[in-house]
């Protein structure tokens, strides 16, 4: 794609950065899919971003301060322009749901962005979904406006009680499968989480993908860096996910 | 003025002086949807074994200072499925196919150098790889047991034989001066240098191998001293690599006596990498008023 102008930036929580770029191009990007980010300075090596939120020529990203490259990429300043790369990999497929339940979406921290153009998509094209969004603390709560306007119901949880249910993801996850009709699950956060996920719609015999992370370096599938182990093989996380069936990964790895 | 890009390498004539460096383009397939890749002077694909290779558990990759560590272990689909699905779209470029080989034994590399018989290029000999327990790398960090193999690999093979060195020496150009001993019709170097990168907070190795291979620019240096030494040292054409991401980087390499460069790492930060390289080449040659890159091939002037 190039270098895009940063045309919005803001700081929604601490050390998490909402940037909105000018792409001019008119590539269409699909939830799920990620971004392949030039941080500048001594960060050598691309960084893969989730695709937040795209319309018209603009796309929408947030991310965690977790180390230098995201470091060097928070102090870029609105007016200047990031070389991109993407989008790139395999998104959710919309179509996974079967029958008429609900269709649901799982996120933690910062899994849950990419899910917002997720459930964007799914109300315009599918139907509206319900979103179980978990933080760990209630300073960490970002989007919800967002995500209400295109859900039929948005479920927060927090590790520490303090805003929401009081838990896990998978606590409301596992109770919703129980009690009501689930046609689809979407998911999107740290590993331990999306494998119980995986596991409840494994069990309860319903279609799931989930959206896999590794260290990428090349983040078009040349390298074969990024690996997760899928129906026996290294798939890569890039080029082949990261969006995967969630019965096709191969959890006893994790 | 037009310039001449085209190189001999071992009886090959490559369009021009640019390669991949094996395990940095895959079969060719991803980079395609980003240039035509039968501009390269020649595509050189990952490391084939006899088997199929899973590779190492994840992470794989570590970032350091201009350049990274990979622990990806060789993993490949084996040569049957290369031959089978991998190989036919490669034979549609108009393009020299370099088959990189790798092994845990002398019997596997004659093994995948019998299947892939004279179905393509070149061969290039992988006794360099840091990322594998057995094999790879012991091959070629022992004068005698890289010649053995060479000389095996060379009885068995129908094309010419490109023999890749590992920098994990103490005298590259000793290696070399072996290999060619041993049957090479050309070398390439280097692959990658045995690294670590650490954690401090986990206070452990990023790499779940803990060790991995250090490339990109950061090697740069080392790679153009080790193809200046093996120069000297042998006659047969040098493929140098290590770092290039540039027209400039890749003169230096020719200036210090490589008919040839491989663009590997660079390619992970822009996908264009290959062809810049290739279209700088041509500039320095027309900014210089010289006609034929042959003619900068180990012009270097030492003070
Ligand atoms: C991710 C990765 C995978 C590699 N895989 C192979 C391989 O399968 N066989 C091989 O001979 N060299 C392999 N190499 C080494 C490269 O071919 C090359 O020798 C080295 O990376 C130096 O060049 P560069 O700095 O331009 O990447 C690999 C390098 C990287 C970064
Ligand atoms: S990052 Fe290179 S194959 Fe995925």
């Amino acid at each position: 794609m190039g270098l895009c102008k940063l045309i919005q930036k803001q700081e929604i929580a601490s050390n998490i950065f909402d940037f909105v770029v000018e792409t001019h191009t008119g590539l269409q990007a699909n939830a799920g899919q990620f971004l392949h980010v030039k941080c500048g300075g001594t960060a050598y090596l691309r960084r893969p971003i989730s695709i937040c939120d795209a319309w018209d020529d603009k796309l929408r990203f947030i991310f965690e301060v977790r180390g230098e490259g995201t470091r060097l990429l928070s102090q870029f300043r609105v007016g200047e322009t990031i070389d991109i790369l993407g989008p790139l990999g395999r998104g959710f497929d919309l179509d996974l749901a079967q029958g008429d339940g609900d269709i649901i979406l799982v996120g933690g921290g910062i899994g849950t962005f990419p899910l917002l153009l997720l459930a964007r998509e799914l109300e315009l094209r599918v139907k509206k979904p319900i979103a179980i969004l978990g933080y760990r603390t209630k300073e960490l709560i970002t989007l919800t406006d967002e995500f209400e306007a295109v859900c039929e119901e948005v479920k927060i949880t927090t590790d520490d009680g303090s805003h929401g249910t009081h838990g896990f993801v998978t606590d409301v996850l596992a109770d919703m499968a129980k009690n009501g009709k689930i046609s689809a699950i979407y998911t999107c956060g740290p590993t331990g989480m999306m494998k119980a996920v995986a596991k409840i719609a494994i069990e309860h015999n319903i279609p799931a993908q989930v959206s896999m992370e590794e260290r990428m370096a090349c983040g078009i599938g040349a390298c074969v860096t990024c690996t997760c182990s899928v129906a026996g093989y290294n798939a890569r996380v890039c080029k082949d996910g990261p969006v995967f069936n969630a019965e096709m990964v191969d959890w006893g790895g994790f | 003025m037009s310039v001449n890009l085209k190189v001999n390498i071992a009886g090959v004539a490559w369009k021009n002086p640019v390669t991949t460096a094996s395990g940095t383009f895959g079969f060719g397939k991803e980079y395609a949807e980003y240039f035509d890749i039968s501009r390269l002077g020649a595509v050189t694909v990952k490391s084939i074994s006899v088997e199929k290779k899973l590779g190492n558990p994840t992470p794989r990759v570590a970032e350091t200072a201009s350049g990274m560590l990979n622990s990806v272990g060789l993993q490949n689909p084996g040569a049957e499925f290369f031959l089978k699905y991998e190989l036919p779209n490669l034979k549609k470029l108009d393009t020299k196919i370099v088959v990189n080989i790798a092994g845990n034994t002398i019997d596997e590399y004659v093994a995948v150098t019998e299947m892939i018989g004279d179905s393509v290029d070149m061969l290039e000999l992988n006794i360099s790889c840091p990322n594998v327990k057995v094999g790879g790398m012991a091959f070629g960090v022992d004068e005698k047991s890289a010649f053995e193999a060479t000389s095996a690999v060379k009885k068995a093979s129908k094309v010419p034989l490109i023999v890749k060195l590992s920098p994990n020496v103490t005298d590259i150009s000793a290696i070399a001066a072996a290999v060619e001993n041993g049957g090479a019709n050309a070398v390439s170097l280097i692959n990658t240098l045995l690294g670590m990168k650490i954690d401090i907070n986990k206070r452990k190795p990023i790499l779940a191998n803990n060790v991995g291979g250090l490339s990109g620019p950061a090697v740069m240096p080392i790679a153009v001293r080790m193809v200046y030494q093996v120069a000297q040292k042998v006659k047969i054409p040098i493929i140098g690599m290590g770092g290039i991401s540039s027209g400039a980087d890749a003169i230096e390499f020719l200036l210090a006596g490589a008919s040839a460069v491989a663009v590997g790492t660079a390619g992970f930060v822009d996908p264009y990498a290959h062809i810049r390289v290739i279209n700088e080449i041509e500039e320095y040659l027309k900014r210089n008023n010289i006609d034929d890159v042959n003619n900068i091939i180990g012009k270097l002037e030492m003070n």
